[in-house]
């Protein structure tokens, strides 16, 4: 808790987590009340791909509450010092496992120079220097959603690749397995009747 | 006096903490927790965690616990343990990509003293860096000696970096998704064929063979 008294900026954390089907996961950080902060999220696999998501401030007082939500992100102000929470939550899924990512960004990245007193204003040169930081980590950032939604499609279509492979063996297998029986069935009827006649003659 | 101590404490976490993020989630004695990161070949990853433990007498979390730590396991995407490192209850483990896919970083705590638990909740304050935000700028400038602006285009050469091999990295993805997707295709042609094949193959089997059997008992 005293990191974030002496710090000004607080770094920002990005996780993929993997959430076990009827399972909860919740975060938490300190924040200063005024700092601009940032939760995103993104479901990278499982089932339909959503999860519930839950962002609380100290009080308790629900600030985001999304249901099934596959893709989302939510901007605020601390209004509060203390503690916010933030929930992950699968409990409506029975089976299916998923795999969240999410980053939340709290206030400004620190500067380069974190020790010096700017005085002077930056030159063209610094200036164009941070617009082009700026611009690069946007581009970074949409990076890592392409990813995960590549992610997405990736799995999909590996998973959809093993079922043609199961299921197609499958149902050659259950062909075979029908096609012979109905034969054997067959036989049998027209064997049990002669047993019958003969049993009936004597 | 003791405002003194307390004040010193302050200082010596912060020095040693040093604006570590401070997400944190709460485990428990035995639970595992895995983080995935899926990143290019040749990247870096610093992860720094700290450890709390619930206090039920004072009812809060402690700062520090003596003898209680982490096992830190990370698996490349072959599956293979890349590092595998008890620390204390604070740590930073540090590990180099050489496979591009994803990682699985594992934390769980070595409870050897069940007592200390005591059913309770462990926090874990965890911060992970990747590729270009690995890099301490401050060390670099005072290594290379650069000036404000080398430092600041050093910054931007590194974020280039980090896009140009993750480009190179979604180039691999993409063509083990069209890998895969000629195979589902393949898999769907064949089998098509094979099992009509199988249908008509099994259809005229079984006519002949009941006609032969019915010629059998003369019912035909």
């Amino acid at each position: 808790m005293s990191g974030f008294l002496l710090c000004g900026w607080v770094l920002g954390s990005e996780l993929t987590f993997e959430l076990p089907d009827n399972a909860k996961q919740c975060f938490y950080e300190d924040i200063i009340i005024g700092t601009k902060c940032t939760l995103e999220f993104q479901v990278v696999t499982g089932g339909h791909y959503d999860v519930d998501c839950r962002l609380e401030d100290p009080d308790g007082t629900v600030l985001y509450k999304e249901m099934k939500k596959q893709y989302d992100s939510f901007t605020f102000t601390a209004a509060k010092n203390g503690t916010y929470k933030f929930c992950f939550s699968n409990e409506f899924s029975t089976f299916t496992h998923k795999t969240v990512y999410f980053d939340f960004q709290v206030g400004e990245d620190p500067p380069l120079f974190p020790n010096e007193n700017r005085v002077t204003a930056l030159t063209q040169m610094e200036s164009a220097c941070v617009s082009i930081h700026e611009a690069l980590k946007s581009v970074i950032d949409y990076q890592t959603h392409f990813r995960l939604r590549e992610a997405q499609g990736r799995s999909r279509a590996e998973d959809l690749n093993t079922r043609v492979a199961f299921w197609s063996i499958g149902e050659a297998f259950i062909l075979l397995v029908v096609s012979i029986s109905q034969v054997v069935l067959l036989r049998s009827f027209f064997s049990d009747k002669k047993t019958t006649t003969t049993r009936v003659g004597s | 006096r003791c405002t003194l101590v307390l004040l010193f404490f302050f200082l010596l976490l912060n020095v040693y903490y040093s604006c570590v993020s401070s997400l944190y989630f709460h485990i428990g004695e035995t639970e595992k927790k895995c983080f995935i990161e899926e990143i290019p070949d040749e990247t870096m990853i610093i992860g720094n965690y700290r450890t709390q433990l619930y206090d039920k007498q004072k009812e809060e979390y402690l700062p520090a616990t003596q003898g209680l730590g982490m096992f830190v396991e990370v698996k490349d995407p072959d599956e293979k343990v890349i590092l595998s490192r008890q620390y204390g209850s604070e740590g930073r483990f540090t590990f180099t990509s050489h496979t591009p896919g994803e990682h699985q970083i594992c934390l769980h705590s070595n409870s050897s003293k069940f007592a200390l638990f005591a059913g309770g909740m462990l926090r874990v304050h965890l911060d992970i860096q990747v590729g270009e935000h690995t890099n301490n700028y401050a060390e670099i400038a005072a290594k290379d000696k650069l000036t404000e602006l080398q430092l600041r285009v050093r910054q931007l050469v590194e974020q280039v970096d980090q896009i140009q091999k993750e480009q190179n990295y979604q180039r691999y993805r993409e063509e083990r998704f069209r890998q895969t997707s000629e195979s589902t295709n393949q898999r769907v042609l064949w089998w098509s064929i094979v099992q009509t094949l199988i249908l008509v193959a099994i259809g005229f089997w079984q006519m002949r063979h009941l006609k032969s059997f019915f010629e059998a008992k003369k019912l035909v």
